[in-house]
């Protein structure tokens, strides 16, 4: 049996969520080989080499991969799939953008969101918004499988001194162009990879009052999320959304401020070890699954809580 | 251009879905059905198209029971022109649903298909890429802003760092994300008009579509229940709690 890991990265380092898929191929049992596709990724490709218990490194270094065109990246992957008898990525929206374009080329099921490997064929996924947890058993020769970051800790980056091997099959579909890309530029630290994260929801009411989160995150070295209202109400940008159709976290300690608990939400947040809420209304649904509630107007807790940390 | 979109019917977003006691599927008894929110905003956009000229036609389809075609009458009442049942008995894995729209796409030969980015039940979030692949076909998945631009679309996509901008040759599939619009509701009258619009029903055979399953649910179980927490006096005692009791702030 042999995996295949699609490596996540921006051609000079690997993101954090790799290691996270390793951690899920390793419980998959199997020999285990990376492949890292992209423009000028010899960097990402040494870092994927060091990873401990990678087998080896393939490595598809041309710029028709630059940009991670799913057209592009889809026929590289599903050609390049051909000994392996899985495939895992992460489910960032990269790992999400490709691999079912993967698994349809290769005329199987995609597993979404695996939290859980119960053996070679049987995988755990939350569905439902996370209410209810499935297990699923694939019949397919080959399982493409997108992997939820937070349920897996992530393999050693280090210990490995795998061979790189470059492939050369070059795929350019045709059929799309890159344009241009806007990424949010933070010294705050990753939000679905934080050990701290505090959110944001309507109850801010205005974009301009996150700067007391910012305040908070500051000294906590957290970083900064939001619920779909506030998100939704311009308060914040897109990439900041917590939930079950954003980001998903489980940080050591989840803070919701003016947020009021909608399952969506809490699909996104529920496995924080730690949950803190701040809701004027004592009824709010988030109270039922934090650890210690705060019944008090944000405006006025906000800034004590950031004096007193 | 003819636009295609794909609508699925799913439990109503609002109702909190639990597992069945003998653990071997969800319970669906007497929950509210709705069309997939994501879905909704298909429709709208291509419904936008419609009226800003882009858009000729638009064919709304759904894959189900017979029960589906409530969702797509909702569809019709939005404003797609007509609709399409692929009949199959109970639910279908993506990889299906995506082979049966693309034998849907060779009959329509529409310019833009449509379809959400996730339907909130199966929480999948892989059909429209499916689709793609299986109609060879640009894909801007996880849309904010859709244009058309002569002969090609310009998208722009919500990825985990941001924003990206895309060019995509059409015929083209676009997924829908949250904020591309705001779905508007249906009127009385335009529901009453929806009921007379053309619904075909189709087989899979029609479709030369072979319903193939590749996964077996083995069992459904809640999730681990997160233990009754407490509520703080204040925040001293809040930052105390944080230090002392649950050590997660130094
Ligand atoms: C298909 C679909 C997908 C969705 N996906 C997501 C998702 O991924 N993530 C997500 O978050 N939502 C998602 N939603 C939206 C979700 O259903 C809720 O609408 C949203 O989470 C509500 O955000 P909120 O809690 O900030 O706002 P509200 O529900 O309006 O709550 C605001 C809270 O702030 C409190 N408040 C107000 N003022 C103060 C104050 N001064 N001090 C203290 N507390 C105050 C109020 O008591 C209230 O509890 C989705 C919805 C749909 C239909
Ligand atoms: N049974 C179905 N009928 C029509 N469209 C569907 C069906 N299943 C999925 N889709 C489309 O595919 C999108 C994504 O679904 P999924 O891949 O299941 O998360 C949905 O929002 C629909 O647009």
């Amino acid at each position: 049996m042999s995996t295949l890991v699609i490596a996540e990265h921006d051609n000079e380092s690997l993101s954090p969520a790799t290691l996270n898929a390793m951690a899920a191929a390793q419980a998959l049992g199997a020999d285990i080989d990376i492949l890292v596709a992209g423009a000028g990724c010899s960097a990402a490709a040494e870092a994927a080499a060091a990873i401990g218990g990678v087998g080896k490194v393939l490595c598809a270094d041309n710029a028709v991969y630059g940009n991670q065109l799913a057209e592009n990246v889809s026929l590289l992957i599903a050609e390049v799939a051909a000994p392996y008898d899985n495939i895992v990525a992460a489910a960032t929206t990269n790992g999400k953008n490709i691999m079912p374009r993967v698994a349809a080329l290769l005329d199987v099921a995609q597993i979404s969101d695996v939290i859980a490997v119960e053996s070679a064929d049987t995988f755990k996924r939350p569905i439902y918004a996370g209410n209810v947890i499935a297990t699923v058993q694939s019949s397919d020769a080959k399982k493409v499988i997108t992997v939820r970051t937070t349920a897996f800790d992530p393999a050693p980056a280090d210990g490995g001194s795998a061979s790189v091997e470059a492939v050369d099959a070059v795929h350019d579909a045709g059929l799309s162009e890159f344009i241009s890309q806007e990424i949010a530029q933070s010294d705050r630290p990753e939000l679905t990879a934080a050990p701290i994260v505090i959110s944001g929801g309507r109850g801010m009411q205005n974009g301009e009052n996150f700067k007391m989160l910012e305040g908070i995150a500051d000294k906590l070295g957290a970083a900064i999320g939001a619920s779909r209202a506030a998100v939704d109400a311009g308060f914040v940008p897109n990439d900041m959304q917590v939930g079950q159709t954003g980001k998903i976290v489980a940080p050591d300690l989840y803070i919701a401020v003016g947020i009021s608990g909608a399952i969506q939400h809490l699909a996104g947040m529920k496995d924080s070890k730690t949950i803190v809420a701040i809701n004027k209304d004592d009824d709010a649904p988030i109270f039922q699954v934090a650890d210690y509630g705060l019944v008090a107007d944000l405006f006025t807790a906000l800034p004590e809580l950031e004096s007193k940390l | 251009m003819k636009v295609l979109v794909a609508v699925k019917r799913v439990v109503d977003y609002n109702v909190k879905v639990r597992a069945k006691a003998d653990g071997t599927d969800v319970d669906l008894n007497n929950v509210k059905m709705s069309i997939n929110p994501f879905c909704e905003i298909a429709v709208e956009e291509a419904v936008r198209l419609k009226e800003a000229g882009v858009a000729t036609e638009i064919v709304a389809v759904s894959i189900g029971e017979k029960a589906c075609q409530e969702q797509i009458r909702t569809a019709l009442a939005l404003g797609a022109d007509r609709g399409i049942q692929v009949e199959t008995e109970g639910g279908v894995e993506p990889l299906v649903v995506a082979k049966l729209l693309k034998g849907v796409i060779d009959k329509e030969e529409p310019q833009l298909v449509i379809l959400g980015k996730q339907s909130i039940d199966g929480d999948n979030n892989q059909t429209g890429q499916m689709l793609a692949a299986l109609a060879n076909m640009a894909q801007g998945t996880f849309a904010s802003v859709v244009e058309v631009d002569g002969d090609r679309l310009k998208v722009t996509r919500e990825i985990d760092g941001g924003l990206q901008t895309l060019s995509l040759s059409l015929p083209a599939i676009i997924t829908t994300d949250l904020r591309l619009n705001e779905p508007r509701y249906a009127s009385l009258p335009n529901i009453m008009k929806a009921k007379k619009k053309p619904l075909d029903v189709l087989t899979p055979g029609d479709l030369g579509v072979e319903v193939s399953k590749h996964l077996t649910l083995v069992k459904v179980e809640p999730p681990a229940e997160r233990k009754a927490g407490i509520k703080v006096e204040d925040v001293d005692q809040l930052v105390d709690k944080l230090k002392n009791e649950a050590k997660v702030i130094g």
